[in-house]
């Protein structure tokens, strides 16, 4: 079975949501829609205070090249446009919105029919998906219809689906994929139509036999769509790693995956696009895991984005007594929240609480130089040597030994028997490094 | 609601740890410890408990008083060196002897570097090179193997197979007759001949590196350079002369060729990083040893080609990189 070839860990599953029926979450009686939800340039509000809005109305435009539209989760009044803390602990603008009612915006077909024939052509396509505010939903959140158009003299050759979810934890992806399989497939047709090529790789770990097993059957129709059985392995979610194992061609240190011909788009985004060109419905809601090992329920979500990420653990049971530490994404990359009252955004794919046992770290220890990092790096790296170099502000060497290629997967620090937190001090000289290359120019 | 912990990802760590590395490789020294027991007794087990106390015992000392850091023997590391120097030494050593080894082994070759992990010497290599030096004659007067024998300096000695070989070719027999003195293969693998405490036994070696290997506490990549050189370069001057120099399976299987390979050169803080800096490290260690015992004045080499090769280590870190993904562009 394919897999990626340089590093790689095997983390404890503890898929403690898997096959639990995707729910609808309540209404939020406010939500909170920030207006940086991508990465790159944060949306500009076209609304004001007072505005009535509808599901689906756009209340922010996106904001430069690398943006995404914003279009309101809820039907009711603007409350008011204000700062607020944001997952990372930052005050960040947002539109906050009193809820009334549901009440959707005409053009959205909210029928279940699946609609397989694609009527759009590809800028209509594009244009659609630049219009619903689509963005990559595995967690980078980086604005879908700039992916899909390759900068000029770069040629697409295959579409990879991301349905490995690796993370552990995280559930999202794969309940979506049992659900929500027909209309997938028709999301990836649109996508290969969008980028123009007639081959689509759909990676899916192990792991999830039942998914690969509907996938396949469906898939058995379709002209050009491949489902790929991958063995489990983290980072396989990983968009370099992922382009090695499903099609065996490694992305140059410091290009985009279309400089080896591919384009990737994570499942989830999939089908967001077969509601945003089929549906016409901007991204107002996600599917999202919530999960951990005391909470009472774990399950996946259908939750509006700027619904307050308390109201869906309550949803789920409350917050256990045990809680040490609730983390947006999953253990391995996912971010540790400082409060609750922070909003779902567009890249919200899950909700991990974690048990104060679990959530504090090992004492450091000397390095042992076992090399076990070294053969866990999934890009070929020396973190060891990396930390040493950052320690000891030796950012030319460190820009050297390719601190820049480092993907953050965490598998070094995740390894290490003297529990040293590699990652940390990676980052930190990446900071560094990139402030000094960016001087450069 | 209580406070929650904030802190950069990842959030969930594998459970391995430094202590339980070390337990791991003095569990896959078990077997060979037992045999040793066997075959050399009393002497065998007077020998590993002082070297292992005096070991772990002169690390806390030195921690407290020199130092003033906080005294980290219960890692383990101490015990395995302590361990591990008792199988590089002779079980009729005096315990006066082995108390300076570990002195010099813990003291010189760890501490002075600043403790566990920034040795550049293989500490219980260090600790028997001081004593091969300082006293060759006890060195290299090796018990011979008995039932349980309950004796200790009192042990009947004998030389080691190396030795008989190389006292053999100096006085210019041939290989094929002095084969004829030795003890048979089948002692070899079994443990049933002279030397050092721990490297007697193959098949008790060899089971302690599979351990290792499931265990997946070291890689296949030093053990296996380091002693298929060893079988290459052997092979060759054996065809060469066959009366003049002895094959490949009697250097292996001879004196601390196992031993080395499989749990000497394997030392996580003394070895490269990079797999492929594995592969130069050990094959350069095994043609080291066949040089030492063969060219050389000592019958056997493997600590001396172990600890120079530690000194290249860094070297080979620096220059001998891992592959890196996108190194290759694949189109």
């Amino acid at each position: 079975m394919k897999t990626f070839k340089i590093g790689g860990i095997h983390p404890a599953e503890n898929k403690f949501s898997a096959h639990q029926k995707i729910q609808t979450a309540p209404l939020p009686k406010q939500a909170v829609v920030m207006l940086g939800q991508n990465l790159g340039a944060p949306a500009v509000a076209v609304v004001e205070k007072g505005a009535e809005v509808k599901v689906g109305t756009l209340i922010a435009k996106a904001g430069g090249f690398v943006s995404a539209n914003v279009h309101s989760p809820v039907s009711g009044k603007v409350a008011k446009i204000d700062e607020v803390v944001d997952a990372s602990g930052y005050k960040r603008p947002a539109i906050i919105i009193d809820v009334e009612g549901d009440e959707w915006e005409s053009r959205i077909d909210r029928s279940e029919d699946l609609v397989k024939d694609i009527s759009a052509s590809k800028e209509d396509i594009l244009a659609k998906i630049a219009d619903a505010g689509l963005v990559g939903l595995g967690g980078a959140t980086f604005p879908t219809h700039i992916k899909l158009s390759p900068p000029p003299g770069k040629k697409a050759e295959v579409l990879i689906i991301n349905a490995v979810e690796c993370e552990p934890y995280l559930t999202s992806d794969h309940q979506l994929m049992l659900e929500k399989s027909g209309e997938i497939l028709v999301g990836i047709r649109i996508l290969m139509k969008a980028i123009g090529v007639t081959r689509a790789i759909v990676g899916i770990e192990n792991n999830k036999p039942d998914a690969i097993a509907l996938m396949q059957k469906l898939a058995q129709n379709e002209l050009g769509i491949e489902i790929c059985p991958l063995k489990v392995q983290y980072p396989q979610g990983g968009e370099k790693q992922l382009i090695d194992a499903t099609i065996g061609r490694q992305v140059p240190s410091g290009a985009l995956p279309i400089e080896v011909g591919a384009v990737v788009q994570n499942v989830g985004t999939a089908f967001a696009v077969y509601e945003a060109v089929q549906k016409n419905k901007p991204l107002i809601e996600r599917i999202i895991t919530i999960t951990g090992k005391s909470i009472e329920k774990p399950s996946n979500l259908l939750a509006r984005i700027g619904t307050p990420l308390s109201e869906l653990i309550d949803f789920c049971g409350g917050l256990p007594e045990d809680t040490g530490k609730v983390i947006g994404g999953g253990p391995m990359m996912g971010k540790a929240l400082l409060n609750l009252e922070v909003p779902m955004t567009k890249g919200s794919s899950g909700l991990l609480i974690m048990p104060s046992l679990e959530a504090e770290r090992e004492k450091m220890r000397n390095c042992i130089r076992c090399a076990k990092c070294v053969n866990v790096c999934c890009m070929g790296v020396e973190p060891y040597l990396l930390m040493s170099l950052v320690e000891n502000e030796m950012w030319t060497e460190a820009e050297a030994a390719h601190i820049m290629d480092c993907v953050e997967c965490g598998s070094c620090s995740f390894t290490c028997p003297a529990a040293r937190p590699l990652l940390d001090y990676v980052r930190l000289g990446k900071n560094k490094v990139g402030a000094i290359i960016r001087s450069r120019k | 609601m209580n406070k929650l912990i904030v802190s950069p990802s990842p959030h969930v760590h594998g459970g391995d740890s430094v202590k339980k590395n070390m337990c791991g490789v003095i569990l896959a020294l078990a077997p060979a410890l037992l045999v040793s027991l066997y075959f050399f007794g009393l002497g065998a087990l007077i020998v590993t408990l002082v070297s292992i106390a005096s070991c772990v015992l002169f690390e806390a000392i030195i921690q407290k008083y020199l130092l003033k850091t906080e005294i980290s023997i219960k890692d383990g590391s101490a015990f395995l060196t302590g361990l591990l120097l008792a199988f590089n030494l002779p079980s009729n050593l005096p315990v006066w002897m082995v108390i300076v080894g570990a002195a010099v082994a813990i003291g010189i070759g760890k501490m002075t570097f600043g403790g566990l992990g920034n040795n550049l010497f293989n500490p219980a290599l260090v600790g028997r090179v001081f004593l091969l030096i300082s006293f060759p004659v006890q060195m290299t007067s090796w018990a011979l193997p008995a039932k349980l024998p309950m004796t200790y300096t009192d042990a009947v000695t004998g030389a080691t197979p190396l030795g008989i070989m190389k006292e053999g070719l100096m006085k210019g027999e041939t290989v094929s007759t002095i084969m004829s003195k030795l003890p048979s293969l089948q002692d070899m693998m079994l443990g049933n001949i002279g030397g050092s405490m721990g490297e007697i036994s193959a098949i008790a070696l060899i089971l302690g590196g599979i351990f290792l290997l499931w265990r997946k506490i070291i890689t296949w990549h030093i053990p296996v350079s380091m002693i298929a050189a060893i079988a290459i370069f052997a092979g060759i001057l054996h065809t060469v002369n066959p009366e003049h120099y002895a094959g490949p399976v009697f250097h292996i299987l001879t004196g601390g060729v196992l031993l080395g390979a499989i749990f000497m050169a394997t030392d996580y803080v003394t070895s490269p990083m990079s797999k492929k800096g594995m592969l130069i490290y050990g094959t350069l260690i095994g043609v080291l040893t066949v040089l030492i015992r063969v060219f050389g004045s000592y019958p056997e080499g493997v600590s001396f080609a172990i600890l120079i090769m530690n000194a290249f280590t860094p070297l080979i870190n620096k220059y001998v990189k891992p592959k890196r993904y996108g190194e290759v562009i694949k189109k």
